[in-house]
This record gives C-alpha cells, sequence and structure tokens, in this order.
C-alpha cells in the first residue's frame, strides 16, 4: 500500500495547489484550465482506487464535454487575454469560512461512516458490468428520475434557445 | 508479452519496451500516412508526379520537411498568453499518444489491457479538444479564435454519433475490452459459417460507415476540414504556430488518422487477428505465439487501408458549410446511430 500512498500524495498535493489557483488566478481562463488540472487529479485518484469505469467516466464528461463547454462559452463571451480585474466580487472572502465549514463537515462524515473500513486486499475488483448491473438493476428508479431531471434540462435549453 | 517469442522479459523491460512501441506506433504509421497519401497519392489525384527529388522517388522529402520545420524561428504573437501556446500543441499530441495505449497488436502484444477499452479510447480522444481549444484562444488573433470554436463545436458534436455508433460494436461482443472484441470477431461465425469469423464490419456495417465518418470530422479531414478552412481561417488554431510546434501538430494530426484507424479496424475489421478456424485455434491462448510479431503489421495493413478510405474522401469532396456540418452530425449520423443500438440490442436478444 506504500507505493499507492505516495501516489496518492503526490496527486493530492498538484490538485490542492491547482484548486487554490482556480480561485485566486486573474484570468478566466487561466481558472477553467486550473480546474482541469483539478478534474484530471479526481480521475488519477480513481484509477489508483482501481475503479476504473468511474475514473474513464470522469475524463470523457468533466474534461471531454464540462470543461469543453466551459471554456467554449468562456472564449465566446469574455475571452480577453491578460489580467481580467473584477473577477472577484466583495464577498468573495466569504468563501474562506463556507469552504472551512464544508471541509470539516465531510472530513466528519467520511471518517464517521468509513473510518475503519479498508479496501480487499484481495484484489477482487468491481467490474464494469456489476455496476451496469446495479445501476439497471437495483437503482433503476432513481437513474430514471435522473434522466428525468436530465430531459428536463434539455427540453428548457431548447425553449430558451429557440427565438419564434 | 510476458513471454514474447519464449523469452521472459522483466517488469522494467515491459515497460521500457511498451514506452518504444508505443513512440513507434504513433510515429511510424504518421509517416508512412504522410509520405504515401499526403504526398503520393493525392498528387497521383490531381495528375502530377508529387515530391520526386529528395531520394529515391522522394521518399526522403519527409525528412527533409521535418528538418525544415525544426532550424524554423519559433515565432510567438507578441500578445499570445505564451504559456497556454506553448502547452496546446503538446496537450494535441499527448492525447494521441493516450490513445495508442489501449490498440491491442497481438495475443500478449498490448500496451494496456484496459477493462473498458473502447469508453477509454472515447474518453481520451476528447482531451484534444482542449489542447485546440488552448491553441485557438492563446493565440490572441480572430482567425485562430474563430477555429478552435469551430473544432471544438465540430468535435462535440461528432463525438457523440462515435460513442454511439461503437455501442453497437459493444452490445454484439458483450464487452467492451478491445482484446476481448478481437476475439469475438475472429473466433465467431455468422449463421454457422466461420470461414471469415465474424468482423463487425459485416453485422454492424452501419456502425462503421458512421464511426468512419465521425472519425473523418473528428480529425477535422476535408469534407469537415472547416475549422482549419485555409481559404477564410488560414488555418484555423494553427495560423500563428511555425517551427517545431507547427510539426508537433503536424505530426498530431497525421498520427491521429493512423491510431484512429486502428481503433476502427480493432472495432470493426478483426484487428490483429485472422479468422482463428484457418488455424484451428479456439481461445486466446491456443493463439499461435508467432501473431506477436505478425499481429502488429496485419493490424497496420487494414490501418492503411482505412486511412486510404479517410484520405480518398479527403482529397475528393469540398468542404461543408457550417450548418450543414452541424445539422448533418444531429439530424443524420445520432439518429441513425440509435436506430443501429436499437437493431442490435433487439437481434442480440433474439438470436
Amino acid at each position: 500500500m506504500v507505493a499507492q500512498n505516495i501516489g496518492f500524495a503526490i496527486i493530492a498535493t498538484i490538485m490542492v495547489i491547482a484548486a487554490i489557483r482556480v480561485v485566486t488566478t486573474s484570468n478566466v481562463v487561466h481558472a477553467a484550465l486550473w480546474l482541469v488540472v483539478v478534474l484530471a487529479g479526481v480521475a488519477a485518484q480513481y484509477i489508483l482506487l482501481a475503479a476504473e469505469f468511474v475514473a474513464v467516466t470522469q475524463v470523457l464528461v468533466y474534461i471531454g464535454a464540462v470543461m469543453v463547454l466551459f471554456l467554449f462559452g468562456t472564449m465566446l463571451t469574455r475571452s480577453r487575454i491578460g489580467v481580467n480585474s473584477g473577477l472577484n466580487n466583495r464577498y468573495s472572502n466569504l468563501g474562506i469560512p463556507v469552504a472551512m465549514v464544508l471541509f470539516a463537515a465531510m472530513s466528519l462524515a467520511l471518517a464517521d461512516s468509513f473510518g475503519t473500513e479498508k479496501l480487499p486486499s484481495d484484489g477482487s475488483l468491481v467490474t464494469t458490468q456489476q455496476i451496469s448491473d446495479q445501476i439497471f438493476g437495483r437503482y433503476l428508479l432513481p437513474f430514471w428520475a435522473l434522466s428525468f431531471v436530465l430531459l428536463a434540462a434539455v427540453i428548457g435549453a431548447i425553449v430558451l434557445a429557440r427565438k419564434d | 508479452m510476458h513471454s514474447l517469442l519464449a523469452v521472459v522479459i522483466p517488469y522494467w523491460g515491459q515497460s521500457l519496451l511498451r514506452v518504444l512501441g508505443g513512440l513507434v506506433a504513433v510515429l511510424l504509421p504518421a509517416g508512412t500516412i504522410v509520405y504515401v497519401f499526403l504526398f503520393k497519392m493525392m498528387s497521383f489525384m490531381q495528375s502530377r508526379l508529387g515530391p520526386m527529388e529528395a531520394g529515391p522517388y522522394g521518399s526522403m522529402q519527409l525528412f527533409a520537411e521535418v528538418g525544415k520545420w525544426l532550424q524554423k524561428e519559433d515565432i510567438q504573437p507578441d500578445n499570445a498568453d505564451k504559456r497556454i501556446f506553448r502547452m496546446a500543441p503538446i496537450i494535441v499530441l499527448m492525447s494521441t499518444f493516450l490513445l495508442v495505449a489501449v490498440v491491442p497488436f497481438g495475443p500478449d502484444a498490448w500496451f494496456t489491457n484496459f477493462e473498458t477499452g473502447v469508453f477509454y479510447a472515447l474518453a481520451v480522444s476528447s482531451i484534444s479538444v482542449l489542447g485546440i481549444l488552448m491553441a485557438g484562444w492563446s493565440s490572441a488573433n480572430k482567425y485562430s479564435l474563430l477555429g478552435g470554436l469551430r473544432a471544438a463545436g465540430q468535435l462535440i458534436a461528432y463525438e457523440l454519433p462515435m460513442v454511439l455508433a461503437v455501442m453497437g460494436v459493444v452490445i454484439q461482443a458483450g464487452t467492451m475490452n478491445l482484446q476481448q472484441i478481437v476475439l469475438a470477431q475472429n473466433a465467431g461465425s455468422i449463421f454457422g459459417t466461420d470461414i471469415v469469423g465474424n468482423p463487425y464490419v459485416l453485422t454492424q456495417f452501419v456502425g462503421f460507415v458512421v464511426f468512419m465518418i465521425a472519425v473523418q470530422a473528428e480529425l477535422t479531414q476535408a469534407p469537415f476540414d472547416m475549422p482549419i478552412a485555409e481559404s477564410e481561417l488560414v488555418s484555423g488554431y494553427m495560423t500563428e504556430y511555425s517551427g517545431f510546434r507547427f510539426l508537433i501538430f503536424f505530426i498530431g494530426e497525421f498520427a491521429t488518422a493512423g491510431v484512429f484507424a486502428m481503433i476502427a479496424s480493432t472495432l470493426f475489421l478483426g484487428g490483429w487477428g485472422v479468422p482463428f478456424s484457418w488455424f484451428g485455434w479456439t481461445s486466446m491462448d491456443s493463439v499461435a505465439n508467432w501473431m506477436n510479431v505478425a499481429g502488429p503489421l496485419i493490424v497496420f495493413t487494414k490501418m492503411m487501408v482505412l486511412v486510404f478510405l479517410i484520405m480518398w474522401i479527403r482529397f475528393s469532396y469540398p468542404r461543408f458549410r457550417e450548418d450543414q456540418l452541424q445539422r448533418f452530425a444531429w439530424k443524420v449520423l445520432i439518429p441513425i446511430s440509435l436506430a443501429n443500438i436499437m437493431v442490435t440490442a433487439v437481434l442480440k436478444v433474439a438470436f
């Protein structure tokens, strides 16, 4: 497990630095690109946990789609090169205590519920088939509910974009 | 690669071999494609000889070109966002190298044997969009920005039919592992006849056509070259690049063509395998060891056939307009591939 711990530490450090740069950098596009680093770090952490399918999904959805659309929108609207002023509004410092409280709450919740649990050491992995069996079997109803939410969002986007 | 040709290789040796193999698997097809198709085939189609001076039959032209690019001045525009500008071509090329990592070349000759190989390939291929957007934005040039935005719009639009077209293959093979997909095609049979195995180009022909059209668009080759339209956008996101940074984009373009063709040949043409019935093989373990050497050559041959198709269409058709291009993706390809998934799923359950 030592090698995994070292890997985790390196990736986590990169992620923390990148996450801080997301909120401190003075250029919107740079912030988005730092966010890509954070999300790629998340994917790397999933790989360390042998959660291959989740890691690939992370790359496909967040880096390949969400961040590309994000950059696309930013570049279409406010794509100035160099330092942008007025990125922070006057409540931006309020974010620090909020982030602290969130961090504390999540650490407490995680330590409380998974504090002593360990990954199975026999290398038995959750296969993609098991994931799909769970999604389309046991969790079918929440899955459908989620897809209705997405459908509503798509229809909403079409309604907003139509001119007539 | 554990006992390639009955020689046991230690772990570090295997890793080294894989890295070297990855370099070869990206650069060799790229060079071959540029010489055979871009220099020679295009010239013949236009009734001219193409490069003839450098080396016998112009075969050293490529090295001359690379030398030219390497010694050119590395120009970066004054107003450019320099760091992002330098990073962009590397991210595009990185996506290609990540992509080749899942292509199997033989029973033991693979780089990584991902359980979710197809899914991984589709995911990392989308990373190149980031590099293109970065290049377009950081050049501080409105043509570049327009090119980058067009490229992003096009690549997002055509990624969907690509994913959906692959779905048919995944349903039919029952796995997302590329090695297993190769096995399923070569050990399979169509209605009991196993003389050619079951290459999915026969049973998934609709998926194959949609996939190849989507690949054409992902590579921004004509008729889908709106993002780099040289007559209106002066090469789009690449306008400001020169010297070796342009070279990286150039290699990236043709290497990605090669790697996508390899993935297409793995998904639809049986990959590294020959129909197992020819040699009486039944499973992956019974495949003879020499396939580790013959496999890469077979993949390379199939890749050349598919790249020939891509280039043939590239040199033959005029450019789509932006609205035609988007309409074609959303209103033609996606419905067709969705219908293909439904038909495949029904037939899979029925048989």
